[in-house]
């Protein structure tokens, strides 16, 4: 059995198909990409994932169970973590508490017993820390623990998101575009802590990225995109070689109207 | 400047950061509960005007400083706490030690009640729907005049705990010290939820809900958590006022007073527990600053004691237009700057407190 199956899933928008018919499935313990070219359909399949949007058609499990059954705020508790595209940080806080904020999951006192901070509250907030504190060690953020995101450069902003979805301790990461607007040094150590997340902590991973270098680098299987369909899915040099992507990508002779993305 | 070092998470979740600040909070403590023996009567009933006004601006801080969700209806939920607790004394004959908590309770459960529906709503029609509830509520006690009085009004009976009288007037030193055990209290609760999992939570919902979603935060839950706990204590605050007022009736809590409440904690400085108390010294001893610079005026141009109607709120408005355009952050946020200047002295710039502006937000869903 898959950890992720996609089976079969239709999302419009109005006239607009987002995402048309798409399946395919994601097994535990690997690096699955997603490629395509702008409005492809990769983040809303994202969002499908994470129960923002309602598929019209087709269903979505995870380890067995269907999704759709599940509100949103249900699935981190199953087991999925997620970026964003253009960071979706609670600015307004330290990146301690942002990655604090990924343990909510992991929670066992309830509002009474935090009201009077008792000592299970107490324990609780100790072991939260631990945790977090093994994200900050792996990400090499212990020079930022204290500082508001609202002051913080680009580039330790994706990476704190990622710890923040590692601080869920997740059975599936979804990484949105982990690598944009990274310099290449930092788009190298995305590659590598890719790598050890699926390698060192078992965790499955599912990304959206356009960086054909990191694919490359770290991914099992790539599935590429376009207009919602799905085009080709094999190795990152099956699908990089497909006619069919270099067409979507690069416009063949059938389709002279479309755009170089 | 001070570095702590630090040796056990502990250290990040105990109340004080180290040692001195412990020891200032304690000496300003020290002070609040001696300030009878300083003061004569009349300045300790402005003080504990003060005080209450602070729980009140406390409350509504958890809302909007803390979850991010305007309110322009607290003066309803002081009205809710204030005819709970007296109602429960004077109707089914509670002790205070009995109605005081429960009028904090039947205000929570309204606040959590409203915010069920209130809280699909966003930003001005957020601020809209909650306007609606405070003028609701002052037609709802006039209609409900059989148990309210209506426009007549209730008086508050004088508190007896455990055979202690506690009157504004008779016993103003006694009133003060409770009104400053209750605002102790709250501090500590809310000072709870800022380093537990609800107020992260809160944060959550502040900044990004989508966000707070994905991380398996219940975002209607946790709003109406907060609009509970919220109104909670500003029925708390209510019920008090209703003591100190000594008579009240359904002006008492008006629109204005919704107005001022939210006014007051971005005067002081949204999202900290010093705002909520700088805002209140700033809305309790306003009128009085205001009656003393007129007496000086006047004293020094002559023509007698002329009261001029509507000054106060000119004042207030022209403060909290000032404080947007210079100083978002409130009396807090300048504090905290003056705080850091004399800190680091002499190598303060000027771009310290400046934040860098916020990306484009994905796609915002619904």
């Amino acid at each position: 059995m898959s950890l992720l199956e996609i089976d079969n899933v239709t999302l419009r928008f109005g006239g607009v198909v987002a995402v048309n018919k798409v399946s395919f499935s994601v097994e535990e313990g690997e690096v699955f990409a997603l490629v395509g070219p702008n409005g492809a359909g990769k983040s809303t399949l994202f969002n499908l994932i994470s129960r923002i949007y309602d598929p019209v058609e087709g269903d979505i499990r995870f380890a067995g169970e269907s999704l759709l059954k599940h509100p949103p705020h249900d699935i981190a508790k199953l087991g999925i973590a997620r970026t964003f595209q253009n960071i979706e940080l609670f600015e307004q806080a330290t990146v301690l508490q942002n990655l604090l904020v990924g343990r909510h999951r992991h929670r066992k006192s309830n509002f009474i017993t935090e009201l009077l901070f008792t000592p299970e509250v107490r324990e609780g907030e100790r072991l939260h820390r631990a945790a977090v504190e093994k994200v900050i060690d792996f990400l090499d953020l212990q020079a930022y623990r204290d500082k508001y995101i609202a002051g913080l450069p680009y580039g330790v902003r994706k990476v704190v998101e990622m710890g923040r979805a590692l601080a869920i301790e997740p059975r599936l990461l979804l990484l949105d575009e982990p690598a944009s607007g990274l310099s290449v040094e930092e788009t190298q150590d995305v590659a590598f802590w890719i790598e050890d997340i699926k390698k060192q902590m078992g965790v499955t991973v599912l990304m959206v990225e356009h960086d054909m270098h990191l694919v490359s680098a770290v991914s099992d299987r790539v599935l590429a995109l376009a207009d919602g369909k799905v085009l080709s899915l094999g190795t990152a040099q099956e699908v990089q070689s497909d006619p069919k992507v270099i067409e979507a990508y690069i416009g063949g002779s059938d389709a002279p109207e479309r755009e170089v993305a | 400047m001070r570095t702590v070092f630090k040796t056990s998470y502990d250290a990040d979740i105990n109340y004080f950061r180290h040692g001195a600040q412990a020891a200032w909070y304690m000496l300003l403590l020290a002070l609040a509960l001696i300030l009878p023996f300083l003061m004569g009567t009349f300045w300790i009933g402005e003080m504990t005007n003060m005080l209450i006004w602070a729980i009140a601006g406390m409350g509504l801080m958890i809302l909007v400083g803390q979850t991010g969700q305007a309110s322009l209806g607290h003066a309803a939920f002081l009205a809710i706490g204030c005819y709970a607790n007296v109602l429960l004394q004077e109707r089914l004959g509670l002790p205070f030690l009995l109605s005081f908590p429960l009028a904090g309770v039947i205000a929570g459960l309204a606040g959590a009640l409203i915010a069920m529906p209130m809280t699909k709503l966003h930003g001005i029609y957020l601020a809209i729907g909650t306007l609606a509830i405070s003028i609701l509520t002052d037609d709802l006690i006039v209609i409900a005049e059989p148990l309210t009085a209506g426009v007549v009004g209730l008086f508050a009976p004088t508190i007896d705990i455990l055979g202690f009288q506690f009157d504004r007037y008779a016993t103003p030193d006694r009133f003060y010290w409770l009104v400053l055990f209750v605002a102790v209290v709250i501090v500590l609760v809310y000072r709870n939820i800022l380093r537990s999992p609800l107020g992260r939570a809160f944060a959550a919902v502040r900044d990004s809900e989508v966000s707070a979603q994905a991380m398996g935060i219940n975002v209607a839950r946790t709003k109406a958590l907060s609009f509970g706990i919220s109104t909670a204590i500003t029925g708390l605050a209510g019920a008090l006022m209703g003591h100190f007022a000594g008579i009240f009736n359904n002006e008492t809590f008006n629109i204005i007073i919704s107005i001022q409440l939210l006014l007051m904690i971005v005067i002081g400085g949204l999202g900290s527990i010093h705002g909520a108390f700088f805002g209140a010294v700033i809305v309790a001893l306003l009128p009085q600053a205001i009656a003393i610079s007129r007496d000086l005026v006047s004293g020094l141009v002559g023509g007698g004691t002329v009261a001029i109607p509507g000054l106060e709120s000119a004042i207030f408005g022209a403060l909290l237009i000032g404080f947007i355009l210079f100083e978002p952050m409130g009396i807090y946020g300048r504090w905290l700057k003056i705080r850091t200047y004399f800190e680091l002295f002499p190598f303060y710039r000027k771009d310290m407190f400046r934040r860098q502006k916020s990306y484009l937000k994905t796609e915002r869903m619904r």
